[in-house]
């Protein structure tokens, strides 16, 4: 067991950890974050997408040890001071969810999108970029609408 | 229209949890000494089980127990059940095998599960679950539902030649007649491929059992709980419903695959009360949804189209070999027969059809309803023999069908059902104009240029929804009634919580349902709660599928609305000292004619629940009202799809460039909802016909396709933008004048992919998923033919 700590949605937080958990698991489990979710054991539907150091990243797929000292930001710290982000706003305004459960993963992967490709996003873009976000509700339409959107917005 | 009333393009009220973060998914429960669950599954197809050696647990192992079937037995804890009963054209009953929650001597399928192990951790549960020791003798085994009658697989006692029934449904004499007048016969062979549903989110359960009251409480990613608790109780013998809660909190997403009662729930409840209650927690790995969820679809059909000389259809016939799987999973039986057979006439008046449906065991998981359930699988053998008939006779494939369409209501199909209102041209001519039908001929000459072939193709869909009168139903051999009920409780501050039999996992219901509640009450949408998925809170209901929710579950709760209001007014009537026959609501305000008495909604509901103003022997104190409501009939919503494609020659892939719905659900509550059900349905309608396919080794029976990356998923990038629209003709047998929109877009969506396909390459049929290899080999064969 090692002894991590890193900061998530800007607080201090530690913990105790065997070498094989994931930062998944650490969120889930040990600091009872359940808005990022598991969709898959081969790092391919995105449910799980946080933010490591302001980069998006799949914690199904990182060890949760490698993550001691990080920044981590998950779905749960988008909202600031009780304000939602442009992205879920936009979401909710364009419908980009139905069961919700790929949800918290498309709207880390969409911010870190804007993040690096800027405010202006063509269809084509966005498209391409979640390559690797599955949604099995929305058929992506409103997805891809609300992603425009809440780039403008942010 | 108020902005919050039927009709309108209300904002999901549901939305603020799930984009924050804090949605309750069952996996995201954690109770007390919680203790988690690990199924060791057959790594063979078909095999006895010879022996299991249980290895001496040490202390860090973290065992707290391991059961077999043997402990199933013991218990006298029954198997799951197929709650449809078939007869075979001889009259006899279905041959349905046992399907124990542990298997019992013999295991059918990869994945099947043999024994559970619990632990304190899920790593510990895992891990001591690769230790156990099975030693399983191999037996023949059969994948391909084609081959499985004559195979030497012998999968269950009960059913020889591996055959579960030999069904029929229409007029052989009439229909053989007609062939006999035919000018010409179009015969066309299709596979419906088999698909693996995939909601994102994957199963789990929370069982427990608690030693004080002798009561079971499961937390279960259902469509259904009521359901769920009715078929643990009665077949699974495990307790009386009253000494069990089912709860189905958030659910991310069924498509089918999460009505059914599964192994591994029932497990999680009964192993409970075994390791002294103790919670068990279940999960699935996404290998294990591959495995062992319920799979869809797998077809293989010959079918045969008669035409007289101006392309009117005189009859239609076919054969159909239907894939059960292993084992007869909760609705089987009833997907390739009553939901498939009956919707062969599609939008056309065919004087006679006949259909063969053959049902068959493989070592395959079990298939049963997925988005659609049998329905896709009836579309697609009619609008593909449709097209491939209108090219034959070269006759243009839009006229074919408008020659063809019921144009007049009600029309009795030779195949059951009577088709209450519709009008199809409607929708074709209106999504010809969106697609710009006329312009396609350039649009492909244009493609030609960059080297592309270009294709369209239709489907003009029907369905059958709102599943369905219950008298109707139990007399084709269902083993429920399937009416839906609610109850309405307005509280003394007039705030409203609807309770309801229905399940929403992603529908929408929380806002949807609470329009209706807005626009008949009059009350602000945020004054209104809907409570459903926990058996302890709604009396009862049969929750969501087969777009049902709509047509039936917002029935009942009109229905209960009626009650409420017709109450309301009596209670008015007293406070304001009138005769109740002179009091009006509108609204949300209760009014004495001819007067400028008035009270709003909120201050009866008060007056109601004080009850000073009115004689308690006559009316009731409180305000309170259920109701159920058993449909009267069928709904028939139908549109149509048109599905435009570019392939390049020299990759064989297909992008789809321009897509165009016009759909009649009949009334809409939501159009934004509704859209996005469209949308969704049509993407997987477009993953079974580019991208999906389930495959298993034919030799070792092993699933090929057993993750994301085999089982390829339809992504952002495989669809377009989608245009959609709505023609309108209300639904006569509810109220509302609702008909369903959940499934038509995986209905239509094959079809007219594959129609364009075709249409594009030049070809008769090609198998589905049309992936690039197949279109790449399909280019190739024309034109080395050519050669
Ligand atoms: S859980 Fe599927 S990619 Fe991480
Ligand atoms: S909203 Fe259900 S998976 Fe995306």
């Amino acid at each position: 067991m090692s002894a991590i700590s890193m900061k998530v949605n800007g607080k201090a937080v530690c913990g105790t950890v065997e070498p094989r958990t994931l930062l998944v698991e650490f969120l889930r489990e040990n600091l009872g974050l359940t808005g990022t979710h598991v969709g898959c054991d081969t790092s391919q539907c995105g449910a799980c997408v946080v933010h490591v150091n302001g980069k998006a990243i799949k914690s199904c797929t990182a060890l949760a040890v490698a993550c001691d000292g990080a920044e981590v930001t998950t779905v749960e710290g988008l909202a600031k001071n009780g304000k939602l982000h442009p992205m879920q706003e936009a979401f909710r305004e364009h419908h980009g969810l139905q069961c919700g459960f790929c949800t918290p993963g498309m709207l880390m992967a969409a911010v870190d999108l804007v993040k690096r490709k800027g405010k202006k996003l063509d269809e084509a873009t966005i498209r391409h970029e979640l390559e690797g976000n599955i949604c099995r509700c929305t058929g992506y339409h409103n997805i891809v609408k609300a992603i425009q959107a809440g780039a403008e917005n942010m | 229209m108020s902005d919050t009333g039927i009709g309108a393009r209300v904002k999901r009220k549901e939305d603020h949890r799930f984009i924050t973060g804090k949605g309750q998914y069952t996996d995201d429960i954690n109770l007390k000494d919680q203790t988690y669950a690990y199924f060791v599954r057959s790594p063979y197809a078909h095999a006895t089980i010879k022996s299991i050696k249980i290895p001496k647990w040490k202390p860090e192992d973290g065992v707290v127990g391991v059961f077999t079937g043997d402990h199933v037995a013991e218990d006298k804890i029954g198997g799951l059940i197929c709650g449809w009963m078939i007869h075979s054209k001889d009259g006899s009953p279905m041959k349905a095998g046992p399907h124990p929650i542990l298997a019992q001597g013999k295991v059918r399928y990869v994945g099947d599960h043999v024994a559970v192990v619990v632990a304190e951790s899920k790593e510990q549960a895992k891990a001591a679950a690769a230790r156990i020791n099975v030693s399983y003798g191999e037996l023949p085994h059969v994948v391909d539902a084609a081959k499985a009658a004559k195979s030497a697989a012998q999968i269950h006692d009960v059913a020889p030649n591996n055959t579960v029934f030999e069904w029929s449904l229409g007029d052989k004499t009439a229909t053989d007649a007609a062939f006999s007048r035919a000018h010409h016969v179009t015969k066309l062979d299709i596979v419906n491929n088999r698909l693996i549903p995939n909601a994102m989110e994957p199963r789990a359960a929370i069982g427990s059992w608690d030693a004080g009251n002798d009561h079971y409480t499961l937390y279960t990613t259902s469509q259904n709980p009521h359901v769920a608790r009715l078929v643990i109780s009665a077949f699974h013998g495990l307790a009386p419903e009253h000494k069990l809660r089912v709860i189905a909190p958030d659910v991310g997403g069924g498509f089918g695959s999460k009505i059914f009662i599964y192994a591994e729930e029932v497990v999680c409840v009964w192993a409970s009360k075994r390791i002294g209650g103790r919670p068990i927690k279940w999960t699935a790995e996404r290998t294990e949804s591959f495995l062992a969820d319920a799979h869809g679809r797998d077809h293989v059909t010959h079918a045969e189209l008669a035409m007289d000389a101006q392309g009117r259809i005189l009859g239609l016939k076919c054969h159909t070999i239907a894939g059960m799987g292993a084992y007869l999973s909760t609705f089987a039986s009833c997907v390739p027969t009553y939901l498939y057979a009956t919707l062969l006439s599609g939008q056309y008046a065919i004087p006679a059809i006949y259909a063969e449906v053959d049902a068959v065991y493989t070592n395959t998981a079990p298939v049963d309803a997925y988005r659609g359930a049998g329905r896709p699988e009836a579309t697609y053998v009619v609008e593909r023999i449709v097209e491939t008939a209108a090219r034959e006779m070269k006759i243009d494939p839009a006229e074919f069908r408008r020659r063809n369409f019921v144009k007049s209501f009600p029309h009795q199909t030779p195949v059951i059902m009577t088709y209450d209102a519709g009008d199809y041209d409607a929708s074709l001519e209106k999504a010809l104009e969106i697609a710009d039908y006329r312009g396609f001929a350039q649009r492909k000459a244009a493609a030609a240029k960059k080297g592309k072939l270009r294709g369209i193709g239709f489907a003009n869909y029907i369905e059958a929804c709102g599943i369905a009168p219950s008298a109707a139903v139990g007399s084709l051999g269902a083993g429920v009634g399937l009416w839906e009920s609610a109850e309405v409780r307005v509280n003394p501050v007039g705030t409203v919580e609807i309770l309801t039999g229905s399940h929403s996992h992603g529908q929408g219901h929380e806002t949807t349902f609470a329009q209706l509640v807005s626009d008949r009450l009059g009350v602000d949408i945020n004054t209104v709660s809907i409570v459903h998925g926990d058996t302890d809170k709604v009396q009862f209901g049969m929750g969501t599928y087969g777009s049902r929710s709509g047509a039936v579950g917002m029935t009942a709760i009109a229905k209960a609305l009626d009650k409420v209001e017709a109450k309301a007014k009596k209670v008015a009537a007293h406070v304001m000292e009138a005769a109740e026959g002179d009091i009006e609501f509108k609204n949300g305000t209760f009014s004495v004619k001819g007067t400028d008495k008035k009270m709003a909604f909120g201050e009866v509901a008060l007056a109601a629940y004080v009850a000073h103003k009115f004689p308690t022997s006559e009316i009731e104190p409180g305000l309170k009202e259920s109701a159920f409501h058993d449909p009267t009939n069928f709904t028939f919503p139908a549109g149509c799809h048109i599905c435009e494609v570019e392939i390049d020659r020299d990759t064989g892939v297909t992008e789809i460039v321009n897509w165009t719905a016009v759909d009649d659900f009949g009334t809409v509550i939501n159009p934004m909802i509704v859209e996005g059900q469209v949308h969704g349905g049509i993407t997987q309608g477009v993953g079974q016909a580019l991208t999906e396919g389930c495959v298993y080794d034919p030799d070792s029976g092993q699933l090929i396709t057993g993750s994301y990356m085999d089982y390829c998923m339809p992504r952002a990038s495989d669809v377009p933008s989608f245009k959609l629209d709505f023609t309108e003709t209300k639904c006569p047998s509810n109220p509302l004048g609702m008909k369903g929109c959940g499934e038509a877009g995986a209905i239509a969506a094959p079809a007219a992919v594959m129609n364009a396909v075709t249409d594009a390459l030049g070809v008769r049929d090609l198998p589905m998923p049309a992936s690039p290899h197949t279109v790449w080999k399909a280019l190739h064969a024309t034109k080395m033919a050519a050669e």
